[in-house]
């Protein structure tokens, strides 16, 4: 259907909200709702949520109507995977072994996402920038963070 | 005279050697990121906001306001010198300012901008010292209804100004409002959406929020799409804008000016239109509105001016109200509470030195703007030639260790991550991140004044048309969300954002 596919990315964005808006409905189903007067820790994210579902029909509903026929275009998965695992790979080694490995892996993780760098260009970057960021964080700001960490043999 | 007392107040706390350091260093590294390409004001102030932990809170909001200013600045260079504004309010200083640049004119445009800035923060500063105090005088007065009212229109004002649709607008003000649910009920105590992760229970850390939506997802982006850029620096000779340059530029800003003092004020993203507005301005009553859209100083004074001033008057609703205008203002708060400061009607009084610190310390760096950014031009210019392959995975270092640093929680880095998918998602299918960051940090406010204000009346929902403060912001809010919906305004929008790109 014509009408359809040229509401793609309406539809796709109506849907991803109705999802959103519905996980916090049912998961504030959980919670005590209560009433306006004695409102339970569920009353909001209930009624939010049911107003967040009722926009996401509107979005479908008008992409039906007047699609934007605006292309949503290629999707860079390197990027997205890499910049991901670069943060959790700082979030779930910083504690264990300190600022200063935790930040080369994760800029070297983030470095790689971008495919036209060169593999010494990678390497110079991160090594560059956890020295500055060391440098300028641990010993210029004095953070409190942890240089290094418990699973460190030294 | 009260006024005199309070500024001096102000200018001796704004001229302790160490605000006037870090009100410095506050302008130059603003300026410095805010050059950089790709990262705008939100997510520079995000990334330094770990820098000021250590700081008193005087020193720690004036060096953050000195980043904002300074990023806005910053912003207009990089929209001058290569064509794309750091984010919306330059994006109509790159019309002619870059055509300025084009034509060898650079210099000029870029100490007009500068001028301009300064003349409009100066008048702006004085409006912020003489309206600010009577405000809050009137907010004291507020009770729950009010406040609940207040924030509403702030919100619906912030999406009547925001380009696109206007649903998927409201339907991110809302998306924003649930995410700021998550956390520990204020009421009963009970933890929502926290999955058992004790780290949530205090709630979504802001500044990842704001890092992943306005950082991570800006770089996912940008690496989908790069863009070759058109840098304009062999031509820089002369900075001095000649004498016809001046006496052309002394009418836009004064129009630019007034316009954006009276702008700042308003809740939504007031400074944005505030650049428009004076543009427009300028194209209808300039005497040179031939020449505007081709390298008209006039499109650059008067943006600039209007601009900078609607920068410097939006700290009015945030410091008198508690209610930020605009994302980059809700990064304010923040910080200010994490310094354990409620901004709200009574901070005029209670911090009186934090306050008028703070309004003198924005005229100083504005001063310092002046002075710092025509000479070191040239090191700003070099900053443009970063390239994006050390930039980012910069940003995305100093993003993990600055939010880490808040708190040590590791949670926070994965949180990061999470809304920068999150926003990566919802910018591709056409969503814009500002309404969402302002909805995430104005939830809890509104959901505890909603349940106060209900508490108060019993359960009668109709406290917040019985009382007419409240009644009058309600019906200011529907009549922004009539606007925003009409189709005849709604074109006229279009035309002015599709103008710019």
């Amino acid at each position: 259907m014509l009408e359809a596919r040229r509401a793609l990315k309406d539809i796709l964005a109506g849907a991803v909200i109705i999802a959103l808006g519905l996980a916090f409905a049912l998961g504030a189903l959980d919670y005590e709702i209560g009433d306006p007067l004695r409102m339970g820790p569920g009353y909001m994210p209930l009624a939010l949520g049911v107003i967040v579902i009722g926009l996401g029909i509107g979005i479908v509903i008008k992409g039906f109507l007047a699609g934007e026929d605006e292309a949503i275009g290629g999707v860079d998965w390197r990027a997205i995977v890499l910049l991901t695992a670069a943060l959790l790979f700082f979030g779930l080694t910083v504690r264990g072994l300190g600022v200063a490995l935790a930040l080369l892996g994760a800029t070297l993780l983030a470095s790689l996402a971008r495919s036209r760098t060169s593999l010494i260009e990678v390497v110079a970057t991160s090594v560059g920038l956890t020295v500055l960021s060391v440098v300028l964080f641990v010993f210029v700001l004095q953070l409190r963070v942890p240089l290094t960490g418990p699973w460190l043999p030294f | 005279m009260e006024l005199f007392d309070n500024l001096g107040l102000g200018l001796e706390t704004a001229l302790r050697i160490e605000n006037l350091f870090w009100c410095f260093v506050g302008v130059l590294l603003g300026t410095a990121v805010g050059v950089l390409p790709g990262i705008g004001p939100i997510a520079t102030i995000a990334l330094l906001l770990p820098i000021t932990y250590t700081f008193e809170p005087v020193t720690a909001i004036i060096m953050l306001a000195g980043i904002y200013y300074g990023a806005q600045y910053g912003g207009s260079t990089t929209a001058i010198l290569i064509n794309l504004p750091g984010e919306s309010s330059a994006a109509v200083t790159a019309i002619d300012g870059h055509e300025m640049a084009r034509n060898g004119r650079a210099g000029p445009a870029l100490a007009t901008a500068a001028i301009g800035s300064f003349v409009a923060g100066s008048v702006a500063i004085v409006i912020l010292a003489l309206f600010a105090p009577p405000l809050a005088g009137v907010a004291l007065t507020f009770g729950s209804a009010e406040y609940f009212s207040l924030v509403v229109l702030g919100l619906i004002a912030s999406i009547a100004l925001a380009r696109g649709s206007t649903i998927k607008a409201l339907a991110m003000i809302f998306l924003g409002l649930l995410f700021g649910t998550v956390g520990q009920d204020i009421y009963t105590g009970t933890p929502r959406f926290t999955f058992g992760v004790r780290e949530l229970y205090s709630g979504v850390n802001f500044v990842s929020v704001a890092v992943g939506m306005f950082g991570v997802a800006e770089i996912i982006r940008n690496l989908e799409s790069e863009r070759t850029r058109e840098l304009i620096t062999r031509k820089i000779t002369s900075l001095m804008p000649t004498r016809e340059d001046f006496r052309r530029m002394v009418a836009p800003i004064a129009r630019g000016t007034l316009l954006g003092s009276a702008l700042g004020i308003l809740p939504g993203a007031g400074h944005v239109l505030a650049s428009f507005g004076a543009y427009t301005i300028e194209k209808r009553f300039s005497r040179n509105k031939k020449e505007i859209g081709h390298g008209a100083i006039e499109a650059v004074a008067g943006p600039e001016s209007a601009n900078n001033a609607a920068a410097q008057t939006s700290f009015i609703p945030l410091l008198t109200l508690g209610v930020p205008p605009h994302p980059t203002m809700a990064l304010m708060l923040a910080a200010l509470t994490i310094h354990g400061i409620q901004p709200g009607p009574t901070i005029v009084d209670t911090q009186p030195a934090l306050f008028w610190g703070l309004i003198v310390s924005m005229w100083i760096g504005n001063l310092f703007l002046v002075v710092l950014n025509l000479p070191l031009i040239g090191l700003w210019v070099r900053m443009l030639t970063i390239p994006y392959r050390v930039l980012f995975p910069a940003i995305v270092a100093f993003a993990a260790i600055g939010t880490f640093s808040i708190a040590l929680n590791p949670w926070h880095i994965f949180a990061i991550a999470f809304f920068g998918l999150l926003g990566y998602v919802l910018i591709k299918l056409g969503f814009e991140p500002a309404p969402f960051l302002l909805g995430f940090v104005l939830g809890p406010l509104l959901e505890d004044h909603l349940r106060r204000a209900l508490i108060i009346s019993r359960g009668d929902p109709t406290i917040f048309i019985e009382r007419p403060v409240s009644a009058a912001l309600l019906l200011l809010a529907a009549a922004a969300l009539v606007l925003a919906i009409l189709p005849a305004i709604r074109q006229k929008r279009e035309e002015v954002f599709v103008e710019v790109d």
